[in-house]
């Protein structure tokens, strides 16, 4: 059993290893962008007025992409709490004290790490970074706070009210772009302000910090319905 | 040259993490070494030039996942100890 197991590795190693091989033999990178990029790069930065080309793709050539993405990490986060559900009045198991060095190390991190996770996605639209990363870093603060005071209950309202507003607001923005400007998540309806300055590139800043909002919601959603079954005693008496 | 050793290094790295996951008896180590498959393939896309990826493999591949994981590894060890 073992030789097979090994044997197969092997050979899937083997296989993906030549085709990368093939891939890379002839492999010479392109001078020159293709059509979209080549667009996307020459009249970007004045349609949108962002600095970050990257998020002016995200955020306003695909943004009917990103809706998309958002609304799967919300069915994601869903489903788990679906699956994942306590009863009221089951019983809990009390769990181990945190330590000290954690709880202190915890109270100066916490307010540091989400300081950058809020700045990552409020300058997304000028430096590397976005909703999507932001959210990730708040949900790791989450984390930390989770397992530092892990005597306390928490609840879920906070929570649902960020994701479910921040969802709501934005699809409102996206629908406020068909009235007032082109097309639906048009970044137009606000004035587009001075190239790289904080408040530029129209609706852009408000749009991904509402999707970091709603993705950090979410994800925090996830490790706190984990978290919670670790306390659900569920032997069989 | 310089970012080209550095590449090769932390690709040998991921390898041999990678072969940690796979071949390691404990699961905390393979999973452990499965975070940090994430954290140097995050240092790869910087010199790549993609810090957009970066951000997003540092902090969901090798935080979020792992805390994943170990939640429920927690879970399954303790539903083992009573049967």
């Amino acid at each position: 059993m073992k030789i097979l197991r090994n044997s197969l590795l092997l050979v899937v190693i083997g296989t993906m290893t030549w085709m990368m091989f093939n891939l890379y033999k002839d492999y010479d990178s392109r001078t020159t962008l293709n059509e979209t990029a080549s667009y996307y790069a020459e009249k970007g930065p004045d349609e949108t007025g962002a600095a970050n080309l990257v998020t002016s793709v995200v955020v306003t050539y695909r943004g009917l992409d990103t809706l998309g993405e958002v609304t799967i990490l919300f069915l994601t986060a869903a489903i788990i709490g679906l699956l994942l559900r306590t009863e009221k009045d089951s019983k809990t198991v009390p769990l181990r004290q945190s330590s000290e060095f954690l709880i202190t190390a915890a109270k100066v991190l916490i307010p540091m790490i989400t300081l950058i996770g809020v700045y990552i996605f409020i300058n997304g639209h000028l430096t590397p970074g976005g909703g999507f990363q932001g959210g990730a870093v708040l949900a790791s603060t989450f984390i930390l706070l989770l397992i530092s005071i892990s005597q306390r209950k928490i609840g879920h309202r906070l929570l649902e009210f960020t994701e479910a507003i921040s969802g709501f607001s934005f699809v409102l923005i996206g629908i406020l772009g068909i009235i007032l400007a082109a097309g639906f998540l048009d970044n137009h309806i606000l004035p587009l302000g001075k190239f790289g300055h904080l408040l530029s590139g129209g609706a852009i800043p408000v749009i991904y910090s509402l999707i970091g909002l709603k993705v950090g919601a979410e994800l925090s959603t996830i490790i706190l319905e984990l978290n919670q079954i670790q306390r659900k005693d569920d032997t069989i008496s | 040259m310089i970012q080209s050793v550095l590449i090769i290094l932390i690709s040998v790295v991921i390898l041999v993490m990678a072969f940690v996951a796979i071949y390691h008896k404990s699961l905390q180590v393979a999973v452990i070494a499965s975070g940090i498959i994430s954290l140097f393939a995050s240092v790869a896309y910087i010199f790549l030039a993609a810090p957009d990826v970066a951000i997003t493999e540092a902090s969901i591949g090798s935080v979020l996942t792992v805390a994943i994981f170990f939640y429920v590894l927690n879970k399954i060890r303790h539903e083992d100890i009573k049967k």
